[in-house]
């Protein structure tokens, strides 16, 4: 799926188009918002997104896909972003969100450019960072160190499934710069 | 970028090489960022993991249309036959009914006395009455690819046979503080997950009691296994051990989903025999399961006008396959069209004949039937019904069926095992089989009201307002059922009311999903165990599997796209009127819906499917010749007729092993052609004899001009699905 990101979004009066990270362009329009109607690109993006997790064909989806769904768009909410805009969107702890307060709710998040993408750089800087001895890949229990405890940390199934998906086999190491293209390809769908 | 403040310090970092620690706030800032994008990476594997998922089950109930498709051809041969025609014979050869002869010259029959087994044998050796060692040890002998010998099949069946006659139609489970019901959902001849199930979870015993809900049968490798061995549970424990019929424990769609296939592959000489008393015995398995009153067990589901009080009094062995009713009359089809009348909400037109037929005869089944055997009818219109037959009466009525009463002899008709003729009260039976296939056949839906199952091709759909007023007419609390895959294993849905449990893993292909079953206490509150069979599929990493699953997925949609190619250049060709060859991917994506129906993101599939495009157009000629496949075996020079055989090849092959009525394999080219000219009128398509002629030539033939149906099936093997393996 490509990237939303890139895309314009029609507000009632004229802009130029979107620039992927431009963001003084958004902070004018944000003035706006709510007369802001959303162009119909991205507005089947986001309706087939949610279409996707609709299970019960009632235009609700459970609020624990909201993560998913962000994904899916190419956003990169934390878990506390998460938490904050379920709380704000779904509808009197039934456990799941309507579509008519959804869609306003991601408008606004288009909008806001409030979950910026991270580039592949940034990510390697990342695992090189953790990589304190710059040997070029990290021991297994390094990586389990450092996912499971600090940050927004994995399950145990979260971590054992990145561990079998990177480890190397033979050197039992994950070699991190061979992942990252992995990481990113997934994206480029 | 906005996170410009993060990469400058990063960058200091990594000047810093002296440093040996890495001071925490980088490293949280690091470790989230590697999270979040790990996050993300998983969580589009998981939409298409799901898309995938559509593609499977849409194809799965396209083919199970089609079976529903033969049955309305059948129904067709049986309104337009004349007389005078030749085809007279094939059909009622088709037909044909049972010999009418009594339970005891049935037993005669599937006497394994007479089966010797040899001393080279050095397969388990079964001793009468079952025991529990008796069926470990079978057990032990399955796991390790043993075969059991046909003698001791027959011998475990006949006693199944004789056991399941005593049977009532609603088995009753009182739930115990001591012990927990094991409840397994379809299994569909995966002994691997039967026997994962047994090792995560234990034998059946008194202590450990196992409901399992249908569908043990067809497509896995297996099924004769599983039968054997849940049979032999049964026979020891009779009292803990309950099976469900599922719409599969069904001769006629057997001979299509593969169980047929196995049973007489891995007995030559009595598989026949087997498959007959197999026959019998599901038609004598029981419908449902009740615990405590509270909890409805049942391998499809329910209708609006389901009634366990009509379905506890029903003959159940009178149908034999839940999709035909026990009789065909031969009312005129234009008479009965006109009265059709929906009994369900929403107009949903019927589009098959034969439930148009069926549903004239009961639509004015308002008044209680006349010449009901045995009962007057309970009055179908209380509130609260509950289930207030006694099952003393029920085993009684069992007992005498089974012939343990002498006395039934004096009965006007003998109601053993036949298919009689029975001229009381059709329209009962209609009422009552309607009953049945709704138990078997539905599955629930979102949205309130009932209405024909058209994908499946029987029962219904039924919505959480149903749920709601049959469980309350019932008093019951949950309904269990299965029927259905669930990615999970199990899903709840109505509200909670409604719990379908699936015990197949990897049923689509390896990683597709896990299997469950339910451990249910005296509080009735149902826990779930989730696994996945296949040492393989456990060491694949998500990726993988959800590679592996969409690439078979992918495959199995080339092939359906294939067999429409006619289909579709004609539907391409409407929004290419100056036949450029060239259209727009969104006119490719409606054109190829409009020919396969199977409600599919086409837009998303379509790079994964059409590799020729230019400029963001699709050459379709470019894409149909990329789409041909390596030539079958046969020879066939009419390319048309090729794809209509293609088309049409598991419908061939269940037609022909029904003609093929002593299982040999083989049939006569005179029944072939018949066979031909009956299926081309009825798809109506021209294929003249000539045709037919060289066809039948192609084709292997052997032993003074019979063609054996496996060698021509086999020719059928256009896409290799073993890509992977």
């Amino acid at each position: 799926m490509a990237n939303v990101r890139g895309v314009e979004l029609v507000p009632c009066h004229t802009v130029a188009g979107q620039q992927k990270g431009d963001r003084t362009n958004m902070a004018e329009n944000s003035k706006s918002a709510e007369a802001t109607v959303l162009n119909t690109k991205v507005l089947k993006k986001l309706k087939g997104a949610f279409q996707a997790f609709d299970t019960k064909s009632d235009n609700t989806v459970d609020i624990k896909e909201i993560g998913t769904i962000f994904y899916s768009l190419g956003f990169f909410p934390t878990q506390a972003d998460l938490q904050k805009f379920t709380s704000e969107v779904e509808d009197e702890r039934s456990g799941y969100i309507h579509w008519d307060r959804f869609l306003p709710a991601m408008t606004k998040v288009l909008l806001e450019d409030k979950f910026p993408p991270i580039s592949d750089e940034l990510l390697l800087q990342a695992f090189e960072v953790l990589d304190k001895e710059k040997r070029g890949y990290l021991e297994p229990e390094e990586l389990t160190n450092y996912m499971t405890k600090e940050g927004e940390p994995f399950t145990q199934e979260e971590m054992d499934e990145m561990l079998t998906a990177f480890t190397d086999e033979e050197k039992k190491h994950i070699y991190y710069k061979d992942v990252i293209p992995h990481l990113t390809l997934e994206r480029k769908m | 970028m906005g996170c410009g403040l993060r990469k400058s310090e990063v960058q200091q970092k990594k000047c810093d090489r002296v440093s040996l620690s890495v001071p925490a706030a980088t490293a949280i800032r690091a470790a989230l960022l590697i999270q979040r994008w790990y996050r993300q990476y998983v969580a589009r594997l998981e939409i298409r993991r799901r898309c995938t998922w559509n593609i499977f089950q849409s194809i799965e109930y396209a083919g199970q249309q089609d079976q529903i498709k033969l049955y309305s051809f059948f129904g067709f041969l049986m309104d337009h036959f004349t007389p005078a025609s030749s085809e007279r014979n094939l059909i009622s050869h088709i037909f044909r009914e049972n010999e009418i002869c009594r339970d005891v010259e049935w037993e005669r029959y599937f006497c394994y006395k007479s089966i010797d087994v040899p001393d080279s044998y050095t397969g388990p050796h079964l001793t009468f009455p079952m025991t529990f060692c008796g069926v470990s040890k079978l057990v032990e002998a399955f796991k390790h690819k043993q075969q059991l010998h046909a003698r001791y099949v027959l011998q475990i069946l006949g006693e199944t046979w004789r056991l399941l006659r005593i049977l009532p139609n609603i088995s009753h489970l009182s739930s115990c503080h001591t012990k927990e019901i094991t409840i397994c959902g379809d299994l569909h001849g995966q002994l691997e997950d039967l026997l994962l199930i047994f090792y995560k979870n234990g034998l059946p015993s008194t202590e450990k009691p196992y409901v399992f809900n249908g569908d043990f049968v067809d497509r896995g490798k297996n099924s004769l296994e599983i039968l054997l061995i849940l049979f032999g549970f049964l026979l020891v424990y009779p009292n803990d051990v309950h099976l469900n019929r599922g719409n599969h424990e069904d001769h006629i769609v057997n001979l299509r989903y593969g169980f047929t296939k196995e049973v007489l592959g891995k007995y030559r000489v009595h598989g026949k025999k087997i498959l007959k008393l197999l026959q019998k015995i599901f038609s004598w398995l029981p419908l449902a399961t009740v615990i405590d009153h509270k909890v409805l067990i049942a391998h499809g589901g329910i209708s609006d006008t389901t009634d366990l009080n009509v379905i506890a009094r029903v003959d159940r062995h009178k149908y034999a396959s839940t999709l035909r009713p026990p009789k065909m009359t031969k009312l005129a089809v234009n008479g009965s069209n006109s009265q059709t009348t929906n009994r369900r909400n929403g107009d949903a037109g019927v589009p098959v004949d034969f439930r148009r037929r069926v549903r004239s005869l009961t639509h004015h089944s308002s008044t209680p039937p006349q010449g009901l055997p045995r009962r007057s009818l309970h009055n179908l219109h209380t509130s609260h019904q509950h289930m207030n037959w006694s099952v003393d009466d029920e085993l009684k009525k069992r007992r005498r069926l089974a012939g343990f009463d002498q006395s039934y002899g004096e009965r006007k008709k003998p109601d053993s095992d036949s298919d009689p003729e029975c001229e009381e009260g059709t329209e009962t039976y209609e009422h009552e089989w309607e009953q049945m296939v709704d138990l078997l056949w539905s599955d629930p839906m979102p949205q309130n009201g009932c209405i024909p199952n058209e994908v499946r091709g029987g029962g219904c759909y039924w919505g959480p307002d149903v749920t709601e007023e049959v469980l309350g007419r019932h008093n019951l609390q949950l309904l269990i059922r299965s029927h259905e895959c669930k990615q999970d294993g199990y899903e709840f849905c109505h509200n909670r009311r409604v719990l379908t449990i699936f015990s197949a893993s990897n049923y689509y292909e390896v990683g597709s999903n896990r299997g469950a079953y339910i451990r249910m206490g005296a509080d009735l509150v149902p826990h779930f165990v989730q696994y996945q069979a296949s040492r393989t599929c456990r060491e694949l990493t998500l990726r993988q599997s959800v590679g592996w699953t969409e690439r078979s997925a992918l495959q199995a949609l080339r092939r359906q796209l294939f067999v429409h190619k006619s289909d579709l250049i004609s539907a391409f060709r409407e929004f290419d009127p100056n036949n450029t060859g060239i259209i727009s991917p969104s006119h490719w994506a409606s054109a190829t819906e409009s020919v396969l129906k199977l409600g599919l993101p086409w837009r998303v599939l379509r790079p994964q499917l059409v590799s020729s495009t230019k400029n963001g157009m699709v050459d379709y000629q470019e894409w149909m010749k990329e789409l041909s496949i390596t030539e079958p075996k046969l020879e066939i020079s009419d390319t048309s007729l090729l794809e209509t055989m293609y088309k049409n090849h598991s419908n061939l092959e269940t037609i022909f092993r029904i003609i093929d009525t002593d299982h040999s394999g083989l049939i006569s080219y005179e029944e072939f052609r018949q066979t031909w000219k009956l299926l081309s009128s009825h798809l109506k398509t021209e294929i003249s004899d000539d045709v037919i002629a060289n066809l039948a030539q192609s084709i292997d033939f052997n032993k003074d001009g019979s063609i054996d149906i496996n060698e021509f099936m086999e020719a059928f093997r256009l896409v290799d699905l073993s890509a992977h393996s």
